[in-house]
């Protein structure tokens, strides 16, 4: 089904001499497919006991008593706990990122006390034999709450004498960013587009629940977590709980998937460590979707106020954006950072004279949110793509043309932006091109001519996003002129065996990326060995000291580079044994992938499993060297790497019924040189599916009350096989200059691109109709409002009032209230 | 407690349970098989998806007191001696990343190569629309399902069955 045909792009495996650039199938799906896994889930110790936490079911209420003499009576039951029996040892959840000085950062206990700020916030826990006993005994938990009013809206809850989440009230930080004279560029503006778009909240839905394991033996403590973050993890559970760091070890085993909703370090994990410690037994907990989905983080929740001034002939003058972030109840940990990491992106791959951007960061009475795949990049992305077709559509331009009118072009590489970065390397022109040409747009542009004239129910409409983003977080320098509270280095080592077979350790800590062979093709191509020979160890904290976790997009751009480095390190401390072992200079040996030997007399030489054999019995090493091949080196980015492509959807609008079908996706992909082109295309692939979700299917709606109403996956509509097209993918390859494999960021690129290419499609079926936007997700409900509205002659709503499933409009015209977007949103799942 | 006998994998059980048990409680907690995952509690992700009697089922929505006699395939017990052509496709084809919905995705797959041996693409898109997966787009997951069925029934891959929806093959 991979065929490559298409011209320019990778090889195939016939032409391929390295094993960088070859479709290696996973060392790690033996396990995957036959059942093998070590979910954390999976895990049973001897004598562990079952944790349940009993959750908030109000969105903002005060404590006054919680009651557990009952539940501590109930069969099987060890303990019960309250916020306040763990007041003295529990902390604060911590927020790494606090982006401005004066940010206001409420306390975050892990279990509730004296206040509940959302549905779903901890507010006591019970211990028991076995998970069945665990969960009755939550029943026998009284909690006394005084219901407070819940903050449901950002605007409102900005307004003076909105009731406040928090004492220190609803606004967390106003974080402004300008560069150039944005006045200047609005002022006598032919041109000036306004607009307002949703990022509605999203719910990550890794496939695999939450769950923890924790071991207290003496005074050592040992987590399993699905995490993506063992090395974080373990530091910010000692920051937090005070047990010295040393004595704390964290193992991330199998995890499934995560998308960033495991990049957390989370109340359950923080209390799994102090009941083991209380008890001194062994803990698990496992989370149920239905709690999941209240309690994991939630992703993006943007209102964004967008202003774009042009000329006439297209060019780009000035961008202004002014957002508000809903941050949830609380900050996690790096709740504030997430929307900041889209300022950089707003202008994404246009030059203009003039930028300015602020945001908000408001609380609300809801689930916190933080990182969702993109964090930031796609809600910067959606906006400015959004606005191109906008602004194009005012000026009668084609899309592509105002696009190319206003890109960087490949031969201004290096290119700083307004936005202050320094793109390394990139050509917009060919992957649009290239895209254009698979897409077969002229003739598609054709057909909705068409079908435009003939007055058909069903409109055709194409959508173009050509994204860039701003992955491999990141240089340790720009994270701390950001605030941030760590670096954005990644470690690597590399071990010879005597055997000459070879261990690596990456602090990168994969779920389902393919790390372990996609690390063993780099070793491969670098030391020289077989491929099959390197065993990638990683995502356990005794076996992995040194690490910055899976998240960004940074594996490969950031812990690959760390890798390379590593290796090279071991091939120069080979040089010099290998000399000694055959008698001449290191000066006068050549390296070939896998052997050092002889400038000019090639027969001479020793290989690497030689030389690391001689090191293991280190008889005739050269005095003061040694006697180890091994090597370790961290590495620090320069820059960031801006992975670009351009993604083109053809929708199908059904006018009567507001259905959404994609006839056609083609996404061209620039991500520099490529490891291994069948991971390449499944994170592309897996990427494109939430960004579609996003455009078209996926929403966290809660009612007026505060509760979370999409809480299951019968609610919360992720899409499925049949939802989804068959997408055709391709690539162009401008190696970043950056660092030293060329490599950019893949992980994040499908869902960044492909949201504002479905959305620009669907308006652009409609744009005849009067049509000019319509929120997201854009389901058949909203789809066939926004075409009724357009025919009275209303503007659309801005997607505020969420919409939470896609009723079935009514067959005949409706009367205006009918049409009200606030009207049936409290309607059926 | 009732008392159940079942076979799992090939091996017999006899075990009393709670009436309330879930089968995929009964089979990753009682008899081991941890191979089978749970993703949700409201039967819609498909992640836990057994063989039962032949048939695939949510092992989530069935009590283990209702397998009571029943034979019950996971996807530990899928292989026989060697891999499952399944299993081989879903390798091949890279049809999952974190691994999560794959044994309950191959357990529906293989119900549904039983009920239809040579799928269209789109046939394979709607059998498995009661299975999640988060990770892959389900791209290679409809190929490996096709291609399974091709070397289960004899034929190459490329031998599409005549009602394939056309014009529809990645381009790289």
């Amino acid at each position: 089904m991979t065929a490559t045909e298409t011209p320019g792009a990778v090889p195939a495996n016939s032409e391929v001499t390295s094993e960088i650039g070859r479709r290696r199938v996973r060392k790690e799906d033996a396990r995957l497919v036959t059942g093998q896994t070590n979910w954390t889930d999976n895990i049973r110790l001897p004598g562990m006991l079952h944790v349940a936490f009993l959750r908030s079911p109000y969105a903002h209420a005060r404590i006054n008593s919680v009651d557990l003499s009952a539940a501590r009576e109930a069969p099987g039951v060890i303990a019960a706990f309250s916020g306040a029996d763990l007041a003295s040892e529990q902390g604060s959840l911590p927020c790494a990122w606090p982006v401005t000085p004066d940010i206001v950062m409420p306390d975050h206990p892990p279990m509730a006390t004296g206040e509940v700020r959302y549905v779903g916030e901890i507010v006591a826990g019970v211990v028991a034999r076995d998970r069945y006993a665990a969960a009755d005994a939550l029943e026998a938990i009284d909690v006394d709450y005084d219901p407070l009013p819940p903050v449901l809206d950002m605007e409102a809850a900005l307004a003076e004498g909105s009731p406040k989440v928090h004492a220190a009230g609803n606004k967390s930080f106003e974080w402004p960013f300008s560069a150039g004279d944005i006045e200047a560029a609005f002022r006598d503006a032919p041109v000036v587009i306004e607009r307002t778009f949703r990022q509605q909240r999203l719910i990550p839905s890794a496939m695999e629940p939450r769950a923890v394991v924790c071991a207290a033996v003496g005074d050592e403590y040992t987590m399993w977590s699905a995490t993506q973050i063992p090395h974080i993890l373990r530091l910010m559970l000692a920051m937090v709980t005070g047990i010295p760091e040393q004595q704390i070890r964290v193992i991330a085993p199998d995890v499934g998937g995560g998308f960033g909703s495991k990049l957390q370090v989370t109340a359950e994990e923080v209390l799994a460590l102090l009941l083991a410690r209380r008890l001194g037994k062994p803990v698990k907990w496992t989370e149920s979707r239905s709690e999941g989905n209240m309690a994991v983080h939630h992703g993006r929740d943007q209102i964004q106020r967008i202003k774009l001034a042009a000329d006439r002939d297209g060019r780009l003058r000035g961008l202004s954006v002014d957002l508000l972030a809903d941050m949830g109840a609380y900050l996690m940990l790096v709740t504030p950072g997430v929307p900041l990491l889209g300022a950089f992106m707003f202008n994404a791959i246009y030059k203009m004279d003039a930028y300015s951007f602020t945001c908000t960061g408001v609380f609300t009475t809801k689930t916190p949110t933080d990182a969702y795949r993109g964090a930031g990049r796609p809600e910067a992305t959606f906006a400015i793509e959004r606005m191109m077709d906008e602004l194009a559509n005012e000026l009668g331009m084609d899309p592509l043309a105002l696009r190319e009118r206003n890109w960087i072009r490949h031969e201004e590489f290096p290119f700083t932006t307004i936005a202050g970065l320094t793109y390394d390397s990139g050509n917009y022109e060919a992957a649009t091109a290239k895209a254009r040409e698979i897409f077969r747009y002229d003739e598609l542009r054709k057909e909705q001519a068409e079908r435009r004239a003939a007055g058909s129910p069903v409109q055709l409409g194409l959508g173009t996003s050509t994204y860039t983003e701003m992955c491999g977080l990141a240089p340790s320098r720009i994270l701390g002129q950001l605030s941030y509270g760590a670096g954005g280095w990644e470690h690597a080592s590399v071990r010879m065996l005597p055997t000459g077979k070879v261990e690596v350790v990456t602090g990168s800590s994969a779920h389902g990326q393919g790390h372990e062979t996609a690390w063993s093709q780099i070793v491969a191509d670098k030391l020289g060995v077989p491929f099959e020979d390197v065993r990638v160890l990683h995502g356990d904290t005794q076996v992995s000291p040194k690490g910055m976790d899976t998240y960004g997009s940074r594996s490969l751009t950031v812990g690959g580079i760390a890798l390379v480095n590593a290796c090279d390190k071991v091939v120069e401390k080979a040089r010099v044994i290998a000399a000694a072992m055959l008698e001449v200079a290191p000066e006068d040996l050549e390296w070939s992938p896998g052997r050092w030997s002889v400038r000019g007399d090639p027969d001479q030489g020793k290989t690497i499993a030689e030389i690391a054999l001689a090191t293991f019995a280190a008889h005739n090493l050269p005095d003061g060297v040694e006697p180890s091949l091994d090597s370790e080196a961290t590495y620090d980015p320069d820059n960031f790497s801006y992975p670009h492509g351009t993604h083109l959807c053809a929708a199908e609008v059904d006018t009567e019924t507001g259905q959404v079908t994609i006839r056609s996706y083609v996404a061209v992909d620039d991500v520099g040189t490529v490891v291994n082109p069948l991971i390449v295309d499944g994170q592309v692939h897996g990427g494109l599916a939430q960004g579609i979700g996003q455009a078209l299917y996926e929403e966290a709606v809660y009612d007026d009350d505060g509760n979370l109403v999409t809480t299951t996956m019968a609610d919360y509509i992720l899409p499925t096989a049949a939802d989804l097209p068959e997408f055709q993918t391709a690539r162009t390859e401008t190696p970043a200059t950056s660092n030293p494999l060329g490599v950019k960021g893949v992980g994040e690129a499908g869902t960044i691109a492909s949201t504002p290419a479905v959305v620009n499609a669907v308006i652009d079926a409609l744009r005849p109709l009067g049509v000019r936007d319509v929120p997201m997700p854009c389901t058949p409900e909203r789809v066939w409002r926004a075409i009724q509205l357009a025919r009275l002659g209303r503007a659309p709503d801005s997607g505020d009032a969420p919409s939470a499933a896609p009723a079935t409009p009514p067959a005949n015209q409706a009367h205006d209230a009918e049409l009200n977007p606030a009207h049936g949103q409290e309607e059926g799942m | 407690m009732n008392h159940i006998n079942v076979s799992v994998d090939g091996v017999k059980y006899s075990d009393d349970v709670e009436p309330r048990m879930l089968l995929v409680h009964y089979l990753r907690e009682v008899a081991g098989r941890t191979g089978t995952p749970i993703g949700c509690d409201t039967s819609n992700c498909g992640a836990c998806t057994v063989l039962l009697s032949g048939m695939s089922v949510k092992s989530c929505s069935v009590l283990a007191v209702q397998a009571d006699g029943a034979q019950i395939t996971t996807i530990e017990g899928l292989a026989n001696g060697e891999w499952h052509p399944l299993q081989r496709a879903f390798r091949e084809e890279h049809a999952l990343q974190c691994g999560y919905c794959t044994p309950g995705m191959i357990m529906a797959a293989s119900d549904l190569l039983r009920d239809n041996p040579r799928p269209t693409q789109q046939e394979v898109r709607e059998g498995l629309e009661g299975n999640l997966c988060r990770c892959t787009g389900y791209q290679n997951i409809v190929a490996a399902v096709l291609r399974a069925a091709a070397e289960m029934s004899g034929q190459s891959a490329t031998d599409a069955p005549t009602k394939a929806a056309p014009q529809t093959g990645a381009v790289s």
